[in-house]
């Protein structure tokens, strides 16, 4: 076994990642970026559709485009990346983080440690859905990288269960390689995904979006051979009457993104709602040590969030490796009325940063309120699918806990 | 002599490594692609105590006694089986009574170390469990496996003494001649047989009406299963049977041996017909779910990995059918339904041990070279940090993470490939990759990638298991 010393130690290299490696590094203290796959991406590989780092760079990149332009910023990869390293255990007693690769186990001591794990998808198997078990029934990240990297089709006749924004890129992307794309079931009375997606992958290819619908029954013997979907009531319980059969091979579902936290949730302050660690303004956790950025922290839609998010992880990681003293988080943000994912929890109060939000409703009409203060208001539609960012600039009037709610006015 | 065993489910693939003893040519034939895909691949995967079966029935004959060969026999053959001991647990006072009745019936049965705990006592033990529950009768020598493991290694150690292998073959007829077996039919050739075994499961009454002993008839009978997440290990440590019902033992909670929790099985009856049936319901599952949260009330649904159904072998008298018949030659194993895999590995002994020589007046000779020996697949998670660096270093594909979710390496895959997988199921049920909470969603296009590597196959021709279940169709552009 192998022990490496490093200063900032970065486990993923998706884009937040990639981000925090480019800023640590960038301050000279020495960085290692592990990652458990063959390179470095993480889903900007498979990604190949535009609308990336319009935030960023003001240009609309697709995700190799993007993921190319985060290696040009690092720079000498071989020397930072560390490409095909599974991380086992966060020993976080010992600041130990425990590695298998080809070269064997390598123990890291690393001063700092950037958690960049990202999300997975979450299977279709997990939800319960009555009927076979038969082949034909893809994650549609799943799908996305067959279609896209391994240059591969996954059947003749797709349905796509879950409107997120994989499921309706995917809707398109099958299309145009020349799949029978029947439609998208969704189960909420709103699509999951972002409205330009809605538009761009469903509505210009003339794809059904079947709202407040959902797969009562997989059939099949082998190979899947259709679907059962039907309209659900506002408990989500199948109405009856409303079923209808639709003769498919194959199923796409894009049901959900899950926070991975495996390695740190049994040590690290969890946030129920996010799935991913309570940070602060610095993306620090609740142990001094550790910074997290990107999807492992909570979901979001764009990457250029998530980059950002990556940047200021790696900047604050080494500084902290650098022996300047981070300020401590001073107040706290609390969930009120309408709250879903709320990201910092808590934050230093010294310079303005970013707050991301969702509504769990969506409102025509709404404001953001900290402790009962209107601070930002919205004329058009707020959803749960579109997340918010606002970046919080005056804090010295607030109390040290804020409490924010998203309510609807007048 | 040559012997047939039919069927390579838990009973015939212990026969068939039981018949390797001997100075035999011994043959094992599936109509399933790969070994233990039957009922063996779906059902609660507990070793029983044995004191719940009626006093006088073949299942008591076999059951205490297959559960006291488990240590001995997971030992030859490498696989996991940890004995958490289990809990009937009681919530009523009649159901209090029920288990003082169970637990004399375990004394009949031979399990004597039964013992009745009070809430108090339960509640040390099992901090999760229902608080109303009254009592439990605690059954320290029961435990768990995996069933198609259990399979695949008595098959593989079958093969390496000297048995024959047939998979994805499916027997059509059976040539009687003089009253004695003759010839196996199948869709892929003849076979001269002088003993046949017919431990052919679900379809033993199929098998058993082609040698003209249509005597018994066998229901499938559906349980449906819901699997949670390893990251609830320790939720329950031991089996936890509610008080069974005349039908079944009822939906339990069950630790896996690799750290999940099994809920389930309900029972659904079904028609002679649907022994293909394997579907899962809404009603199935629901109440799969409701029954086991008033054992477990903590149980969060939230932690599902995924839904199955398996089928058990029911007779009309539920108990099993085993022995020789009017045809010589031809013998029965069948109806093994609960508790199967506890008795399968003493009821492999019997018929090499009592019915062969008894029955069919053969003296058996044993081979003296027979192996009893048989090496699983090293896992990452069952091995030691320095251990597992040296097999790295003997062969860095154990270093390449391939499923993230349950740390299975490319070499264990490979080595999975080697000894006989030949899809995405075969190297799930060898390694458990694509086993854990993201179900293949990062590694099974990986694992299609290696599959297709080591056996020269295009990734079109793998299938998930079975000949129609194809999974990539075929190019996007050349």
């Amino acid at each position: 076994m192998r022990i490496e010393k490093v200063d900032v130690l970065i486990i993923g290299g998706g884009a937040a990642g990639l981000a925090a490696a480019i800023e640590a590094k960038n301050t000279g203290v020495k960085t290692l970026l592990l990652e458990r796959d063959r390179n470095t991406g993480g889903v900007l590989n498979q990604c190949i559709h535009n609308g990336f780092g319009l935030h960023v760079f003001k240009e609309e990149l697709t995700g190799p485009e993007f993921m190319e332009r985060l290696w040009e910023e690092l720079g000498n990869l071989d020397e930072i990346i560390r490409n095909n390293y599974t991380v086992l255990k966060i020993d976080h007693i010992n600041r130990e983080v425990i590695t298998l690769s080809e070269e064997g186990i390598v123990v890291f001591k690393p001063k700092a440690l950037i958690m960049a794990t990202g999300a997975r998808e979450r299977p279709l198997n997990a939800l319960r859905i009555p009927g076979s078990r038969v082949a034909g029934v893809y994650t549609a990240g799943v799908a996305q990288k067959m279609v896209n990297i391994y240059n591969r089709l996954p059947g003749n006749r797709v349905l796509i269960v879950g409107s997120g924004d994989i499921g309706l890129i995917m809707a398109r992307r099958l299309k145009i390689e020349g799949m029978d794309v029947l439609g998208v079931v969704e189960i909420m009375p709103e699509p999951g995904g972002l409205i330009r997606n809605v538009v761009q992958c469903l509505e210009d290819f003339n794809i059904p979006l079947w709202l407040s619908h959902t797969v009562f029954k997989i059939h099949g013997k082998e190979r899947l051979e259709g679907v059962t979907i039907g309209k659900v009531d506002e408990n989500f319980n199948p109405i009856p009457g409303t079923e209808r059969y639709i003769e498919v091979d194959t199923l796409v579902a894009s049901v959900g993104l899950i926070p991975q936290n495996e390695l740190i949730e049994n040590f690290v302050e969890m946030d129920p709602i996010n799935r991913g660690p309570v940070i602060d303004d610095l993306m620090r956790t609740s142990i001094e040590w550790i910074f997290a950025a990107g999807n492992n922290v909570a979901i979001h839609d764009l990457v250029d969030f998530v980059y950002e998010e990556g940047k200021i992880a790696g900047r604050n990681a080494a500084k902290y490796v650098l022996g300047e003293k981070l300020p401590k988080p001073k107040y706290i943000f609390k969930r009120g009325n309408n709250v879903g994912v709320l990201l910092p929890q808590r934050f230093t109060g010294k310079e303005p940063f970013k707050m991301y939000l969702r509504p769990k409703k969506s409102l025509e009409k709404s404001a953001i309120l900290f402790s009962g203060k209107v601070v930002r208001k919205f004329n058009w539609k707020i959803r749960p699918s579109e997340m918010i960012d606002l970046v919080v600039r005056n804090f010295e009037s607030l109390p040290n806990e804020v409490l924010v709610e998203v309510n609807k006015i007048d | 002599m040559r012997v047939f065993v039919i069927g390579a489910g838990i009973t015939g693939s212990l026969i068939t490594r039981e018949l390797s003893k001997y100075d035999l040519e011994v043959h094992v034939i599936d109509k399933a692609p790969d070994i233990g895909w039957g009922v063996t691949k779906a059902n609660s995967a507990i070793v029983h105590g044995g004191y719940d079966d009626p006093p006088g029935s073949v299942r008591a004959q076999f059951a205490a006694l297959g559960n006291k060969m488990y240590d001995e026999l997971s030992n030859e053959l490498d696989f996991d089986f940890i004995r958490t001991g289990s809990y009937v647990v009681a919530f009523k006072e009649e159901d209090v009574e029920y288990l003082k009745e169970l637990k004399k019936r375990g004394v009949k049965n031979g399990v004597s170390n039964l013992e009745i705990l009070t809430s108090e006592e339960l509640k040390n033990r099992e901090p999760n469990l229902n608080k109303d529950i009254k009592a439990a009768l605690w059954c320290p020598t029961a435990g768990i496996t995996e069933p198609w493991e259990v399979s695949i290694a008595a098959i593989e150690n079958a093969k390496d003494n000297g048995a024959i292998v047939h998979l994805d073959e499916k027997v059509l007829d059976i040539i009687v001649q003089n009253q004695k077996v003759k010839k196996i039919l199948t869709d892929k050739g003849e076979y001269n047989a002088d003993i046949i075994i017919n431990a052919a499961g679900l379809f033993a009454d199929e098998i058993a009406k082609m040698a003209g002993v249509a005597d018994f008839e066998i229901f499938p009978r559906k349980g449906e299963y819901i699997l949670l997440d390893k990251k609830l290990k320790g939720l329950v440590n031991a089996v936890i049977f509610p008080t069974p019902t005349k039908k079944s033992k009822g939906i339990l909670v069950v630790p896996t041996v690799d750290g999940g929790i099994l809920l389930g099985p309900n029972a659904v009856d079904l028609p002679k017909d649907q022994k293909n049936n394997l579907e899962t319901t809404k009603e199935g599952l629901n109440e799969v779910y409701e029954k086991s949260k008033a054992l477990v009330p903590s149980i969060d649904i939230s932690y599902s990995v995924k839904t199955f159904a398996g089928l058990r072998p029911e007779t009309k008298n539920k108990d099993f059918i085993i022995g020789a018949t009017k045809i010589w030659g031809f013998i029965n194993v069948a109806g093994i339904r609960s508790p199967g895999l506890t008795a399968a590995p003493a009821i492999a002994k019997y018929i090499t041990e009592k019915v062969i020589p008894e029955d069919l007046g053969l003296n058996l000779s044993k081979k003296s070279n027979f192996n009893p020996f048989r090496k699983r697949i090293p896992h990452l998670e069952e091995t030691n940090l320095e251990e597992w660096e040296k097999i790295v270093k003997k062969d860095p594909r154990f270093g390449r993470t391939v499923c993230f979710c349950n740390n299975v390496s490319e070499g264990e895959i490979v080595e999975a490939i080697k000894r006989g997988a030949k899809t995405l199921d075969g190297v799930k049920f060898r390694t458990r990759a694509s086993f854990g909470r993201c179900q293949g969603g990062f590694c099974s296009l990986k694992i299609l990638e290696i599959i297709s590597r080591e056996l020269s196959i295009p990734l079109e021709e793998i299938k998930q298991n079975y000949k129609n279940s194809w999974i990539v169709k075929g190019k996007v552009r050349p």
